[in-house]
Protein backbone atom coordinates (compact mmCIF):
# COMPACT_ATOMS: atom_id res chain seq x y z
CA UNK A 1 0.00 0.00 0.00
CA UNK A 2 1.52 2.93 -0.72
CA UNK A 3 1.39 5.87 1.56
CA UNK A 4 0.35 9.38 0.46
CA UNK A 5 1.01 12.23 2.88
CA UNK A 6 0.06 16.08 1.88
CA UNK A 7 1.95 18.37 4.02
CA UNK A 8 0.47 21.66 4.47
CA UNK A 9 -1.60 24.13 6.48
CA UNK A 10 -5.28 23.56 4.58
CA UNK A 11 -5.04 26.58 1.94
CA UNK A 12 -6.61 26.11 -1.39
CA UNK A 13 -3.09 25.06 -2.57
CA UNK A 14 -3.08 22.07 -0.22
CA UNK A 15 -6.44 21.16 -0.85
CA UNK A 16 -5.87 21.12 -4.52
CA UNK A 17 -2.54 18.70 -4.09
CA UNK A 18 -4.28 16.22 -2.16
CA UNK A 19 -7.77 16.11 -4.63
CA UNK A 20 -4.89 15.47 -7.33
CA UNK A 21 -3.05 12.96 -5.52
CA UNK A 22 -6.35 10.85 -4.71
CA UNK A 23 -7.32 10.78 -8.00
CA UNK A 24 -3.80 9.80 -9.37
CA UNK A 25 -3.78 7.20 -7.29
CA UNK A 26 -7.43 6.28 -7.99
CA UNK A 27 -6.96 6.26 -11.54
CA UNK A 28 -3.72 4.43 -11.49
CA UNK A 29 -6.00 1.59 -9.48
CA UNK A 30 -3.32 0.93 -6.56
CA UNK A 31 -4.03 0.51 -2.91
CA UNK A 32 -3.44 3.80 -1.09
CA UNK A 33 -4.12 5.34 2.29
CA UNK A 34 -3.65 9.66 2.68
CA UNK A 35 -2.89 11.36 5.22
CA UNK A 36 -2.55 15.29 6.20
CA UNK A 37 -0.07 16.91 7.79
CA UNK A 38 -1.07 20.32 8.91
CA UNK A 39 1.16 20.93 12.39
CA UNK A 40 4.12 23.04 11.40
CA UNK A 41 6.67 21.17 13.40
CA UNK A 42 5.97 17.91 11.51
CA UNK A 43 6.24 19.62 8.23
CA UNK A 44 9.55 20.55 9.08
CA UNK A 45 10.53 17.37 10.33
CA UNK A 46 10.46 16.40 6.60
CA UNK A 47 12.67 19.53 5.86
CA UNK A 48 10.16 21.01 3.46
CA UNK A 49 10.37 24.85 3.67
CA UNK A 50 7.63 25.52 1.64
CA UNK A 51 4.30 24.27 1.48
CA UNK A 52 2.53 22.52 -0.16
CA UNK A 53 4.02 19.31 -0.40
CA UNK A 54 3.40 15.62 -1.69
CA UNK A 55 5.05 12.69 0.33
CA UNK A 56 5.01 9.25 -1.09
CA UNK A 57 6.69 6.45 0.97
CA UNK A 58 8.38 8.68 3.11
CA UNK A 59 9.92 11.04 0.51
CA UNK A 60 9.30 14.19 -0.64
CA UNK A 61 8.43 14.60 -4.37
CA UNK A 62 7.10 18.02 -5.14
CA UNK A 63 7.47 21.36 -2.67
CA UNK A 64 6.35 24.96 -3.19
CA UNK A 65 3.74 23.53 -6.25
CA UNK A 66 0.70 22.03 -7.05
CA UNK A 67 1.97 19.66 -10.36
CA UNK A 68 -0.33 18.10 -12.50
CA UNK A 69 -2.32 14.73 -12.35
CA UNK A 70 -0.19 13.30 -15.01
CA UNK A 71 3.42 14.15 -13.08
CA UNK A 72 1.48 13.20 -9.85
CA UNK A 73 0.88 9.88 -11.31
CA UNK A 74 4.70 9.58 -12.42
CA UNK A 75 5.42 10.61 -8.54
CA UNK A 76 3.38 7.53 -7.00
CA UNK A 77 4.82 5.25 -9.60
CA UNK A 78 8.44 5.70 -9.10
CA UNK B 1 9.31 27.29 9.45
CA UNK B 2 7.45 25.92 6.69
CA UNK B 3 6.32 29.16 4.26
CA UNK B 4 2.37 28.29 3.51
CA UNK B 5 1.63 28.15 -0.27
CA UNK B 6 5.03 29.23 -1.34
CA UNK B 7 4.29 32.73 -2.26
CA UNK B 8 7.91 34.98 -2.50
CA UNK B 9 9.94 32.32 -1.23
CA UNK B 10 13.67 33.06 -0.37
CA UNK B 11 15.73 30.39 1.09
CA UNK B 12 19.35 31.00 2.22
CA UNK B 13 22.03 28.69 2.71
CA UNK B 14 25.39 29.67 3.91
CA UNK B 15 28.57 27.58 3.73
CA UNK B 16 29.56 28.01 6.87
CA UNK B 17 32.95 26.87 6.29
CA UNK B 18 35.77 26.30 8.94
CA UNK B 19 37.79 29.60 7.45
CA UNK B 20 36.78 32.94 9.14
CA UNK B 21 34.92 33.69 6.08
CA UNK B 22 32.58 30.71 6.48
CA UNK B 23 32.38 32.21 9.77
CA UNK B 24 31.08 34.76 8.35
CA UNK B 25 28.85 33.81 5.90
CA UNK B 26 27.01 31.68 8.58
CA UNK B 27 26.42 35.01 10.91
CA UNK B 28 25.56 36.61 7.20
CA UNK B 29 22.65 34.19 6.64
CA UNK B 30 21.19 34.58 10.59
CA UNK B 31 21.45 38.12 10.38
CA UNK B 32 19.47 37.61 6.87
CA UNK B 33 16.93 35.29 7.95
CA UNK B 34 15.73 37.17 11.83
CA UNK B 35 15.67 40.16 9.65
CA UNK B 36 13.45 38.76 7.62
CA UNK B 37 15.09 39.05 4.01
CA UNK B 38 14.48 35.03 3.71
CA UNK B 39 14.43 31.50 5.26
CA UNK B 40 17.20 30.16 6.24
CA UNK B 41 17.59 25.99 5.16
CA UNK B 42 20.34 23.60 5.72
CA UNK B 43 22.78 23.34 3.33
CA UNK B 44 24.10 20.05 4.70
CA UNK B 45 20.83 18.74 3.80
CA UNK B 46 21.04 19.47 0.45
CA UNK B 47 24.50 17.90 0.36
CA UNK B 48 23.29 14.47 1.99
CA UNK B 49 19.64 14.73 -0.82
CA UNK B 50 17.28 14.46 1.96
CA UNK B 51 14.07 15.13 -0.44
CA UNK B 52 12.32 17.28 1.45
CA UNK B 53 15.81 19.90 1.13
CA UNK B 54 15.77 19.15 -2.18
CA UNK B 55 12.56 19.78 -3.41
CA UNK B 56 12.35 22.79 -1.24
CA UNK B 57 15.28 23.92 -2.99
CA UNK B 58 13.24 23.42 -6.29
CA UNK B 59 9.79 24.75 -5.02
CA UNK B 60 11.44 28.10 -3.91
CA UNK B 61 11.33 31.51 -5.98
CA UNK B 62 15.26 32.34 -5.05
CA UNK B 63 18.10 30.25 -3.00
CA UNK B 64 20.29 32.59 -2.47
CA UNK B 65 23.80 31.39 -1.42
CA UNK B 66 26.50 32.83 0.94
CA UNK B 67 29.66 31.33 0.15
CA UNK B 68 33.18 31.94 2.25
CA UNK B 69 35.25 31.98 -0.97
CA UNK B 70 36.04 31.19 -4.34
CA UNK B 71 34.92 27.35 -3.79
CA UNK B 72 31.85 28.02 -3.96
CA UNK B 73 30.57 25.05 -2.25
CA UNK B 74 27.44 25.96 -0.83
CA UNK B 75 26.44 27.12 -4.71
CA UNK B 76 27.80 24.13 -6.13
CA UNK B 77 25.60 21.92 -3.91
CA UNK B 78 22.62 24.03 -5.10
CA UNK B 79 23.81 23.34 -8.69
CA UNK B 80 24.57 19.58 -8.35
CA UNK B 81 20.75 19.05 -7.67
CA UNK B 82 19.62 21.24 -10.88
CA UNK B 83 19.25 24.73 -9.02
CA UNK B 84 20.73 27.66 -10.07
CA UNK B 85 21.08 30.36 -6.87
CA UNK B 86 21.92 33.82 -6.70
CA UNK B 87 25.38 33.47 -5.57
CA UNK B 88 27.29 35.39 -3.27
CA UNK B 89 31.19 34.90 -2.39
CA UNK B 90 32.63 36.92 0.65
CA UNK B 91 35.83 37.25 -1.36
CA UNK B 92 34.87 38.65 -4.39
CA UNK B 93 32.51 41.45 -1.99
CA UNK B 94 35.94 42.87 -0.71
CA UNK B 95 36.78 40.34 2.19
CA UNK B 96 40.22 38.66 2.41
CA UNK B 97 40.23 34.64 3.55
CA UNK B 98 42.20 34.17 6.74
CA UNK B 99 42.64 37.80 7.39
CA UNK B 100 39.11 39.10 8.38
CA UNK B 101 37.88 39.45 11.75
CA UNK B 102 34.23 38.35 12.28
CA UNK B 103 32.69 41.20 13.47
CA UNK B 104 29.23 42.40 14.21
CA UNK B 105 29.98 45.66 11.92
CA UNK B 106 31.05 42.89 8.99
CA UNK B 107 28.40 41.46 9.15
CA UNK B 108 26.29 43.70 9.56
CA UNK B 109 28.05 45.27 5.46
CA UNK B 110 27.97 42.27 3.65
CA UNK B 111 23.74 41.77 4.87
CA UNK B 112 23.73 45.63 3.69
CA UNK B 113 25.55 44.55 0.19
CA UNK B 114 23.01 41.51 -0.36
CA UNK B 115 19.46 43.30 0.48
CA UNK B 116 20.91 46.03 -1.94
CA UNK B 117 19.23 44.77 -5.88
CA UNK B 118 22.14 47.25 -7.07
CA UNK B 119 25.19 44.31 -5.31
CA UNK B 120 22.94 41.47 -6.75
CA UNK B 121 24.88 38.48 -8.54
CA UNK B 122 24.80 39.39 -12.22
CA UNK B 123 23.26 36.46 -13.17
CA UNK B 124 21.10 36.98 -10.43
CA UNK B 125 16.91 37.55 -10.51
CA UNK B 126 15.45 40.24 -9.01
CA UNK B 127 15.12 39.32 -5.22
CA UNK B 128 11.63 38.70 -3.43
CA UNK B 129 11.37 39.82 -0.47
CA UNK B 130 10.02 36.58 2.20
CA UNK B 131 7.00 37.12 4.18
CA UNK B 132 3.28 36.72 3.72
CA UNK B 133 1.51 34.36 1.01
CA UNK B 134 1.12 35.17 -2.02
CA UNK B 135 -1.00 32.47 -3.64
CA UNK B 136 -4.08 34.26 -2.78
CA UNK B 137 -5.52 31.33 -0.14
CA UNK B 138 -5.02 34.24 2.71
CA UNK B 139 -2.88 32.55 4.48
Amino acid sequence: MKKIQILGTGCAKCNKLQEISEQAAKELGIAYEVEKVKELNKIMDFGVMITPALVVDGEVKVAGKVPSLEEVKKMIQE
Amino acid sequence: MADCCSGGTTLLYACSGAADLGEISDMVARRLRDEGFGRMTCLAAVGAELSGFVQSAKGADINITIDGCGTACARKNLERIGVTPNAYILTDMGLVKGETPVTAKIVSEICEKIKDPACAPSQSIPVIKSGGCGCGCGG
